[in-house]
């Protein structure tokens, strides 16, 4: 289960990550919480196992076009198939790396594994999710994180 | 005039799991000043290239598959003791930044970061040479 200040702590480094990198403010909408196992997916899903003190996955879930758009705004001129999964899978990465500033080093992450067009891979490991809304250039994705 | 000669010399290897990344240090105005002379994907074939290329600057992600960054950076200085490490990582907790230092690295860039940014801190690296 989730404290509230520990779901702020993902909202900001999603917030971060599109300002920073994509130099443009997301709008991140009010978290909503799944109970059926199935928070949803995008066509491109970068998957972080998380360890030590807590356990479960932060997955980072968008559409070709959202992740196509960042790669133009980071300067990046291959939007190849490969890059995209590389994208997608680093701004998992970055956003759970991000949130050890306030869970600290116990909170231990994996490197990413990328699914795409094949959501039916990812299985949550409970069927409790937090889910946070994110829009972005006319463009919706997820930040799912699933611990226990 | 700047000092081209010397500067042009030093030896750039970039460590990231993530190719995006790899491209964009590339892509740093500070690589003017250096020469890349070698990528690596983990930290296994980091310190291989690090044999063969002897770099004097290196650009370390932590989070990686084979072996981790950290391990990494530890495995470098013991084969170079003035090579110059940025540790360029996501992770963003104290502990792990120290860690780093500890072990040898002599600068830490946190993910995500903006081109001036890693601008600045491949500046501030570069100063120590």
């Amino acid at each position: 289960m989730l404290k509230e200040a520990e779901i702020r702590t993902f909202i900001e480094g999603t917030t971060n990550y599109f300002e920073t990198a994509g130099q443009q403010a997301a709008s991140v909408g009010s978290p909503y919480l799944v109970t059926d196992g199935k928070p949803g997916t995008y066509e491109y899903t970068g998957v972080i196992g998380i360890s030590g003190a807590r356990k479960g996955i932060v997955y980072f879930t968008a559409p070709r076009g959202m992740l196509t758009v960042l790669l133009m705004r980071m300067q990046e001129t291959d939007c190849s198939e490969d890059t995209i999964k590389d994208l997608v899978g680093e701004v998992a990465n970055t956003i759970s790396g991000n949130a050890r500033r306030d869970f600290g080093k116990s909170f231990v992450i994996s490197v990413p594994t990328v699914v795409a067009h094949e959501p039916e891979k990812i299985t949550a490991p409970h069927q409790r999710a937090y889910v946070i809304p994110i829009n972005w250039r006319a463009h919706s994705a997820k930040l799912v994180v699933c611990l226990e | 005039m700047d000092t081209g000669t010397a500067q042009s010399s030093l030896k750039l290897m970039i460590v990231d799991d993530s190719n995006i990344i790899r491209r964009r240090i590339e892509r740093s105005q500070q690589i003017d000043r250096l020469e890349v002379v070698g990528a690596a994907a983990n930290g296994r074939d980091a310190i291989d290239m690090f044999r063969r290329t002897n770099p004097d600057v290196v650009t370390m992600d932590l989070t990686m598959p084979e072996m981790d960054g950290i391990e990494c950076v530890e495995q470098l200085v013991a084969i170079n003791p003035n090579v110059l490490i940025l540790v360029v990582s996501a992770l963003a907790d104290k502990a792990t930044a120290v860690e780093a230092i500890e072990k040898g690295a002599n600068g830490f860039l946190c993910k995500p970061f903006t081109d001036r940014q890693l601008n600045d801190a491949l500046e501030e690296l570069l100063r120590e040479i």
